[in-house]
Parts: C-alpha cells; structure tokens; sequence
C-alpha cells in the first residue's frame, strides 16, 4: 500500500478502507453519514497526492451481488496520476433510501456529464451538481434503468423532444445574455417553452432580443464583444435579435446523431448546449446478460470505425479479471490489427472532417487505401466493420498466410495517399486559415475535463496509456508521442498524422518479430478446444459444452483497465460475480468527455468553425452514446 | 521523447499567396488523373450491382446448414449455436431421427437474419460442423419482415461460395 493512502487510512478511521486491487489501490468509503461527510475531503487528499484527473465516475448496483456489500449502490472514481503513471479506485458506497452524495464537479469539469450519467442510470443524486438533468434517456423516462430491478426488457413510451431551452437559458444568464424579467418569467409554473423563439404561445417568453429598450441590454453587452467592437458603428443594427439553432441530431455535418442548441449572433455563436441519447441503446444493461464472449460482437458496435480496438480492450480486462496472460504471439498480433485499426480510424476522421472543410479530394485518396486496410480485416477476420475479432484469452483467428505482408504493402499505400494529402493541405492557406486558433484549449483545461488520446495530447500532454499503463507488450516497441502546442483545431487535426506515421513504426516492429505459436494460452477454462479435439475426443467435447453453455467463469471481483483506443482512453470497468456472465460492465468511452466540452469550447467561434471543430474531435455517436 | 506538431504559419512566405498551393495541389490531382485514366480497372470502386465484390474465404455471409450424404442436415440439435447466439435469433426445435444411429435431429431450424448480427459464433460453437457462414451472400432484400427469417429447406438448399467438400 503507498504510505499516503496510509495516511489517509489513519486520518478517517473507520470510514476509510484502503485494499489493493489487481489495477491499484482501492479507496473505499463505507456507506455511513461521516463517511459520506468525508468523501469531498478524501477526494482532496488524493487530489494533493497527485491523483488529479477524474478519468471515470460510474455507479453499481450490489442488489442480487452474491457477496455481502457494505451498501446497496457504490460509486467509483477512478482518479489517476499522470506523472507517477498510478491509478486509485475510490468507491464511496451508498445505501438504498435516497442514494446521494456530494458532487465533485466544482473540482472537475469531466465530472457534470459523468455525474448526470450516474443519476440517469441508476438515480443516486449528487447535491450541488448544476444541473441534475438525464443524460442518456429520453427526459419522459421513467426509472433507473441500471438499477438491477428494473426489468431488461420492459419498454416505454416517450414522446416529446427536449426543447433544451431550460439549459439554455442558464447559459444565457451565464453569460449575461438574457433578457431582464425573462427568468421571472421562466419561474411560472406551466409555461412551456417554445423551441423557436417567434411561434411561443401567447404569454411565454420570448428569449430573441427584439429590438427596442426592452433588449438594449442584450445588444450592448453583443457589441461589446471583441470581434463585434472592431466593426464599423453601422454594423451595430445588425446584433439585435439571438437566433436558436439546432445544429443535429441528423444533420450530415455531425456525422453521427449529436445535437447541439446554439444560439447566434449572426454566424456566430454566443452559447451552446449539447444533447445526446439518440443513439443510446443500453450497451451497460444489455450485456450483463451475455456471457463475457457474447459481450464481444456489442464493443464492436462502440467506435464502431476501429472495432477491434474494442474487442482487444475488452478481451484484456477480463483476462486481467481471469488473471490470465495470453500469449506472446496474440499480443503481437493485437498490437499490428490495434495500430492498423488506429490509422483507420485517423483516416476517417481526416477524410470526413476536410470534406466538411469542402476539401473532397483528400476525402477520396484516404478511403482508397482505408478500403484497402478493410479487404484485409475482412479476409483476416470475417467482417469488415464489425469484425468480432477478440476472444477472451485470445483471437477469434489466426493471421492467414501472407497477411502479414498485405499490411505491409498496404501501409505504404497509405502512406503514400497521406504523403499526397499532406501536399495538398499542410500548407494550403485556406485550410490553416479554417484550423490555426479555433477552440483552444489549454492542458489544464483539457485535463479537468477529462479528456485522452489525441485531444489531451493536442493540448501538450504526453500522456498515452500505451506509455503509461503498458500492455500487449508495448514497451518492446520504439515509438514516440507527439504532442502539440496550442490545442486548437489545428493540433488536433494534424497530430493525427503524427500518430498515423508511429501507429505504422509499431507495425513494422511488430510484424518484423512476429512470434510463432498459438493464439490461445494453455488455459482450459478459457479457451475454447482446438475444433478436432470437440470433434474427436470426448474430454475436448465436454470443455467446448461447459463453455458454450456457462460461458468463460470469471471469480467475484472487479476491476478497471483501460486501453489506448484511436480516440483515447477506452475504459472497463466489469464486476465478476463467479458466473459465466458480467455483474456489470461499464464502459468509459473517450467520445463522451470529449463532446461533453463541444459546445462551450464552440462559444464565440462561428457555426462552420464549430463544425471543424466537432471534426477535430471525432466524436462517435456509437462510443458517446453506448 | 517530444515529437512536436510542426505550426504551420498560413500567412508567411509562400503560404501567404493562396494561389502557390492550389497550383502545387492541382499538380497532384493530374497526376492522380492521368494514374486513374491510364489504368481505369485499377481504379477501388465497382459497378454495382452489375459487378459484385467477391468476398474471400472466411467471410461470415449468410448461414448455410451442411447437409448429409442423403440430403438431411448434419445437425443434431443439440441447441449450441441458439445458446451462444448473443442475438438470439436462432430458434430450433428438435425431433426424434427415425435412424437409431442418429439421436436427434432439427425438424425446425430458423434464422431470423434481421436480429443476426454475423458473428460467427454458431459457427465457432457447433460441436459437429453442421453450420457455416460460408455462402459469400452479403445482400439481402426481402419484401416482408418474415421473409428474412431463414428456415431449414432454404438454409440447407445454400451452397458454399468456396464449393468446399461437404
Ligand atoms: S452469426 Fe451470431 S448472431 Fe448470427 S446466428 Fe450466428 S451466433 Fe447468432
Ligand atoms: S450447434 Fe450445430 S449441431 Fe448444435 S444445433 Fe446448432 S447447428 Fe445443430
């Protein structure tokens, strides 16, 4: 145990456990008034210990948990130590009558989307939260649906959408943009407020700045702006009226269902507010009742661009789970389909956000080759999007013959079209005009916010789990981490050329050592039989039965482990009960943190730099909404 | 270990004429159009649907039931394949073979292809090799919703692409 988690202990007594856990040292707080006293306290104390970024807060239900818990929910915090490259778990249990426990959002950005999660699946409050407000169903849901006794399949009908005025309006008001008497207005019970400004029903307040005395507040405080004070005095007529746009939830430019409400001065916008769910489709509940392979086919639907990094995370934090080490000859082939898979995805994300820049050519010379990468993913693994690839323990196949040097020539195509694509924008005036400055954000900032992978490192952390928390067999592999400078929509745009050209160093390295062997380790309750043993001899038979039927049998136990996904840190957090299938499988998707900052980094910058923007952080709706 | 991101200045030297770039661009996309004019065949999209991509061996297309020397299924019924399906949409109901040697055999065996989602784990799970995913059919369209339900005749009637030995 670190001896200031020690201290800790001594400080708190009784309402501090400090245990180690196969991922690092648990914190766990009982589920006691002083202890629920001393969380903010605790959380402090790691904070000045040097755990300084919330990487995930996620609930659990321990109802039906086959071993006693000291409370019915738990709420836990993985709080990580970037520059000693350590993790702690803190778990703050919570009883059944009115879960609730103190917010941490004043300490972390990251922590407002996490928290109404948290309240929306399983209903434990956070008090002081700003905004408690469902994140991921529909706002007409009724029940927690991650709670163990709400029923997998019952259904509910929602009909009406969120207007999002009510988050609006704080915005508003955040920023002094609200009309005076609007919120008077806005207190009165049974006012329903209009989407569009213009057609509110008689008596409802308008939020537009309609000209006349009434909105003179409003006009000046738009005229004070820094971009608007440069204008010629005539101009000034112009910024009188707030317009309400939503940009998404289907609009091709989001290239995924996102919906942002902005509210514009021109084409600039003045306040944003974001809203997801629209692709939510209960990853967390419904894989419980999978067995842990069946959980498989359902990662690869999270990004779903570069699914078998999704399949490797997975399959790495149960065999973590199962205490297993697969072979040498799996990790090496893991780590060229991940780094491949990598590059896929940065073309993706390159592609489609210079098409939405209007530079279509690139967008055709990136997916040629990204074609290329999914012929061989589909002769590799059987599929080209949702490839299924991982198993527990292993692969779903062995590499076929001559595939190795497929990814080779492959590679040097696409480092070929990249090479074209490089000379048609690195220095093409217009492009760097749309990127350089938009939506900075500074390493502090991003790292409140809880963001990874290419966003963090955009913003000039050199922080990457295959550095710091190696698996797979990364540290044998010489690679680099670029970094940026500024962290704005140039960096994190052009860093993942960056990445692209180590993603393809690692590949070379790891093709050139391919080990010989077999994809499965010699572990009986893991893997399942060679075909000819299920076929010809009765013990082989009866293995393949136990595991088809009761699945890979993990023992009572839980664990967080993360991995460097194209987009960043791809997190699990899985609770064992000793059967076949996962007590709770909780998912961190990069995605989420990321957008859960798009519309205040967007504020103040125009629509179509917004749209950049949302391309430079790559978002995917299938990952951000699980 | 710092590999920055180089800044690119737009408003320096050269950059700053926006014309320099559009002509060192143009210069790539002739060349990507006389590449593309020279050799038309080599070029990655296809006519579809008069041309359809053949899938390799190894791609999880529509399921196929191997049948026996006699035409029946090999299956056995043993419910496998309908547990491990993560979709479950593999609905078998089993009988009683008139052949002693034989235990059971499936007298219905449905696939209802619009909940699958081809993973190919009732391939992996069949214990004797009695299903496969080997026909390289990728498209599907069907008129009704219960027309994408593949029943046993029609699952059995698919061949493989790869006419490997049954
Ligand atoms: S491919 Fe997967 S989903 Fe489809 S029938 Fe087989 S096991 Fe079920
Ligand atoms: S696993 Fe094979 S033998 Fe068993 S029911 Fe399925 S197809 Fe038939």
């Amino acid at each position: 145990m670190n001896e200031t988690l020690q201290q800790i202990k001594e400080r708190f007594q009784e309402a501090v456990a400090v245990e180690s856990g196969r991922d690092g040292d648990v914190v766990v707080m009982a589920d006691t008034r002083s202890a629920r006293g001393a969380l903010l306290e605790v959380i402090g104390k790691l904070r000045d210990l040097g755990f300084t970024v919330l990487t995930d807060l996620a609930g659990i239900d321990y109802l039906q948990y086959p071993i006693q818990q000291p409370g019915r929910f738990a709420v836990t915090y993985i709080l990580s130590d970037l520059k000693r490259r350590q993790r702690v778990r803190l778990k703050a249990y919570v009883g059944a009558q009115d879960p609730v426990l103190p917010s941490v959002t004043h300490l972390w950005q990251a922590a407002n989307w996490l928290e109404r999660e948290c309240w929306d699946q399983f209903g434990i409050r956070f008090e002081g939260h700003p905004n408690l407000k469902r994140l991921l169903n529909h706002h007409e849901f009724v029940g927690h649906p991650l709670r163990k006794d709400y029923p997998m399949r019952s259904r509910q009908p929602l009909s009406e959408n969120d207007s999002l005025m009510d988050e609006m309006v704080v915005r508003l008001r955040q920023k002094g943009l609200l009309l005076p008497g609007i919120e008077a207005q806005l207190a009165t019970p049974g006012v329903r407020v209009s989407d569009h400004g213009e057609e509110a029903a008689p008596g409802s307040p308008s939020f537009g700045a309609r000209g006349g005395a009434a909105s003179a507040a409003v006009v000046e405080r738009i005229t004070a702006l820094p971009g608007v004070l440069g204008e010629p005095e005539f101009y000034r007529d112009l910024h009188t009226e707030l317009m309400f746009l939503n940009i998404g939830p289907s609009h091709p430019a989001t290239h995924g269902t996102l919906r942002a409400l902005v509210a514009l001065d021109g084409e600039t916008i003045m306040a944003a507010v974001g809203e997801i769910g629209y692709l939510h489709r209960g990853f967390e509940k419904s894989t419980e009742v999978q067995t842990y392979n069946g959980v498989i086919p359902y990662t690869d639907r999270l990004n779903y661009v570069s699914a078998m990094m999704n399949n490797f995370a997975y399959c790495k934090t149960i065999e973590k789970l199962l205490d297993i080490e697969t072979t040498e000859r799996t990790k090496a082939i893991r780590v060229v389909i991940a780094e491949l898979s990598r590059i896929v995805d940065h073309l993706v994300c390159i592609g489609a956000n210079l098409v939405d820049l209007g530079a279509l050519t690139n967008y055709w010379y990136l997916f040629n080759v990204r074609e290329k990468a999914y012929d061989i993913f589909d002769r590799l693994t059987g599929a080209r999007l949702t490839n299924s690839y991982g198993r527990i323990g292993g692969l779903a196949r062995d590499f076929y013959p001559g595939c190795g040097d497929d990814i080779l020539r492959v590679l040097k195509e696409t480092e070929k079209a990249i090479a074209d694509v490089e000379q048609l924008i690195s220095h093409n005036r217009i492009l760097l005009d749309r990127l350089t400055g938009i939506s900075a954000v500074t390493a502090e900032e991003a790292l409140s916010r809880g963001w990874t992978g290419p966003l963090l490192r955009a913003s000039g952390v050199d922080y990457d789990v295959r550095k710091a928390f190696p698996y797979d067999g990364y540290e044998q592999y010489d690679f680099e981490i670029p970094t940026g400078t500024v962290g704005d929509t140039y960096d994190r745009f052009f860093i993942r050329f960056y990445e692209m050209a180590q993603s393809a160093r690692i590949i070379r390295q790891a093709l050139a050592k391919m080990p010989a062997g077999p994809i499965f380790p010699d572990v009986k309750t893991a893997a399942l039989p060679p075909k000819d043993d299920t076929y010809n001899n009765i013990e082989g038979l009866m293995n393949h039965f136990k595991l088809i039927f009761e699945g890979v049998k993990v023992p009572p136990g839980e664990l967080y482990d993360s991995y460097e996904a194209a987009n960043g840190e791809l997190g699990f957090l899985v609770v064992a009960d000793g059967s076949g299938k996962p007590f709770r499988n909780r998912c961190r998707p990069p995605s989420l943190l990321a957008y859960a900052a798009f519309p205040e980094i967007i504020e103040g910058h125009m629509i179509a730099d917004a749209i950049a923007t949302l391309g430079g952080l790559n978002i995917i709706a299938g990952e951000l909404d699980r | 270990m710092s590999l920055k991101v180089e800044r690119v200045q737009g408003d320096r030297g050269v950059e700053s004429f926006y014309l320099w770039n559009v002509v060192q661009g143009l210069a790539v996309t002739v060349r990507h159009a006389v590449t593309n004019l020279r050799a038309p065949r080599a070029v990655q999209t296809t006519n579809y649907p008069e041309e359809k991509k053949v899938m390799p061996p190894g791609y999880r297309g529509k399921h196929r039931l191997v049948p026996r020397p006699d035409g029946s299924p090999k299956c056995t019924a043993c419910m496998m394949c309908a547990t491990v399906c993560p979709a479950r949409c593999i609905n078998i109901e089993a009988g009683e073979h008139p052949d002693p040697t034989i235990e059971k055999f499936p007298v219905q065996f449905d696939i209802d292809l619009l909940k699958c989602v081809f993973c190919g784990y009732c391939v992996e799970a069949c214990p004797v090799d009695a299903i496969r995913m080997d026909s390289g059919v990728y498209t599907f369209a069907e008129f009704n919703r219960s027309d994408f339900v593949a029943h046993k005749e029609q699952l059995l009637a698919t061949l493989s692409q790869w006419a490997e030995p049954r």
